[in-house]
């Protein structure tokens, strides 16, 4: 007992520190690049364009938009994932990967699934095009599919890390006491999640800002529309680095902020 | 017990995965060795003249299909030489030259994006070889009933054109403002094959591609010829790069590329005649 409380000090053995040394290096020195090489006299110019200015709010909306519909869609989601501990050992793996291969899956991939799911000769999407006259590809509604697509697992793993480690005998008390099963959720599950659930967000956000692949394959790129930051920086590296370096280091700034807003506790592996 | 072992699994993970990443980077951090090989003399009787050599060519991504059957009579050609083409938008792939990618041959789309390329120094000569003009191309049968440039206009109508920061784009954009018509797009592709993609996959109902792409494109898509595209011409230039580790290979594809037998095969596809 006493030797596990006992903090572990001294050196690392060297192999640890080189290592350690080298992964940091790799994570950190292309970012450290991308501030040197940034065209830092002519970058209020670069970002005060138009063209920045349009690819900037279209993204923060629709990733505002794809967050509030990830923690809509998504806590009932993670409550059911966290519930489905006590399931059959398929069922549970199942609904678990279910989730998971959005995460792991290459976003591309994501956006030629949503393709031939909602495209116009996809299976739902030949339907709606029929029926309602309805397409969805090209539109900013898909650029929102998209991000809600590759970042939904964010939320529902963070928000079902807190679910599961939460105490659950105040639930079972407020449930004594006479609640239903859903004020039990709304006025004391909820709260007590509370930060796991804005770290989702946040993560969640961040993932959405950062969209490229499934948005360029199933939403196209048409400025003002569909055409998001990070499509806009990778056109740009076509006709000018100069811009593509100045909107990587914007959004890298917005995810460096966005980071810094998370107090630790709320950072992932924290919330488990 | 168990907790010990786990920490040492996972630095003997690490180690394991940094040493996948040092091996995967170290054969391309040694590839110059192709750059002596050519002019030594090979004793090897499966070899050609040009002895072995491991050529990298950037092509615009209009070209696929011509450079796949290229690259493959090149090395038939010369026994030894391996040709890997790696396709992209021109403008991309000028890019990717001037950030110093490890490349032996650059084939661009249009003239700017080579131009880039030339004024860094990395280039000196480039050849045309080859033109290609746009042509209104439609998923099979022609769901919409496009007839003619003036349907680009339609907002009602799914349009795909390329970005205009690349070389099919800036074509489209010159011939819409020769004929006066005011596009509707609803997307700008990044290249033409993307472009190409939508119109197969029956997403968009008309878009602007290279004649070459619509045969490219099979039975998916129907090509509506433009006359007026033929005031638009885009020239296509090839250079083999200064900094070449292989430029006797280099120099031999230019010279098989811009050649009659290329000039062939180059026809096949629907290029035209620099």
């Amino acid at each position: 007992m006493a030797r596990t409380a006992t903090p572990v000090t001294g050196r690392l053995a060297w192999p640890i520190v080189a290592g350690a040394v080298l992964a940091l290096a790799v994570l950190v020195l292309p970012l450290l690049a991308l501030v040197v090489r940034a065209p830092w006299a002519d970058l209020p110019a670069l970002l005060a364009s138009s063209a920045v200015l349009e690819a900037l709010a279209l993204s923060f909306g629709t990733a505002i938009l794809a967050t509030a519909i990830c923690l809509v869609l998504g806590i009932p989601l993670a409550a059911l994932v966290a519930r489905a501990e006590s399931w059959a050992t398929l069922p549970r793996r199942l609904l678990r990967a279910a989730v998971t291969v959005p995460l792991v899956l290459p976003p591309v991939v994501g956006g030629i699934a949503l393709l031939t799911l909602l495209g116009r000769r996809g299976v739902i999407g030949e339907w709606l095009d029929r029926v309602f006259g309805v397409t969805i590809p090209f539109t900013t509604g898909a650029v929102v599919i998209a991000q809600v697509f590759v970042a939904l697992p964010f939320l529902v793993f963070a928000v079902e890390g807190a679910l599961r480690s939460s105490d659950r005998r105040t639930e079972l008390a407020a449930a004594t006491l006479g609640a239903s099963r859903w004020q039990v959720f709304r006025h004391v599950t909820l709260p007590i999640v509370a930060p796991g659930v804005a770290a989702g967000g946040v993560l969640c956000f961040t993932r959405a800002l950062g969209e490229f692949g499934a948005t360029i394959t199933f939403a196209g790129s048409l400025p003002g529309t569909t055409r998001t930051l990070p499509i806009a920086s990778y056109l740009a590296m076509q006709t000018d680095p100069d811009e593509a370096v100045a909107l990587a280091l914007l959004l890298l700034a917005v995810s460096v902020v966005v980071l810094l807003t998370l107090r630790d506790r709320w950072l992932p592996g924290a919330t488990a | 017990m168990p907790r010990a072992s786990r920490p040492r699994g996972a630095a003997a993970l690490a180690a394991a995965a940094l040493a996948l990443t040092l091996t995967g980077c170290a054969p391309t951090a040694d590839q110059p060795g192709g750059s002596t090989s050519p002019s030594e003399p090979t004793g090897a009787a499966a070899t050609g003249e040009l002895g072995e050599a491991d050529l990298t060519v950037l092509a615009a991504a209009s070209l696929t299909e011509a450079f796949d059957a290229l690259a493959g009579q090149f090395e038939q050609a010369n026994p030894g030489v391996e040709v890997t083409v790696s396709y992209g938008g021109s403008g991309a792939l000028a890019t990717q030259v001037l950030e110093g990618a490890p490349a032996d041959v650059f084939a661009s789309a249009a003239e700017p994006p080579m131009q880039q390329v030339v004024d860094a120094g990395l280039v000196s000569a480039p050849e045309a070889f080859a033109t290609n003009t746009l042509e209104l191309v439609v998923p099979a049968g022609n769901p919409a009933g496009v007839t003619g440039l003036a349907n680009l206009a339609d907002p009602d109508l799914r349009i795909a054109l390329c970005d205009p920061s690349v070389p099919c784009g800036a074509a489209s954009v010159e011939l819409l403002a020769n004929e006066d018509v005011t596009g509707a797009p609803d997307t700008l592709e990044s290249d033409v094959k993307a472009v190409l993609a939508k119109v197969s996959l029956g997403e968009v109902d008309a878009a602007l591609v290279y004649r070459t792409d619509v045969l490219a494109g099979g039975d998916a898509v129907d090509g509506i010829e433009v006359p007026a595209a033929a005031g638009v011409v885009n020239r296509y230039p090839i250079a083999a790069l200064t900094e070449s580790p292989a430029p006797g290979a280099a120099a031999a594809f230019v010279a098989f590329v811009t050649g009659d037998a290329g000039r062939e095969t180059l026809a096949a596809y629907g290029f035209g005649a620099p």
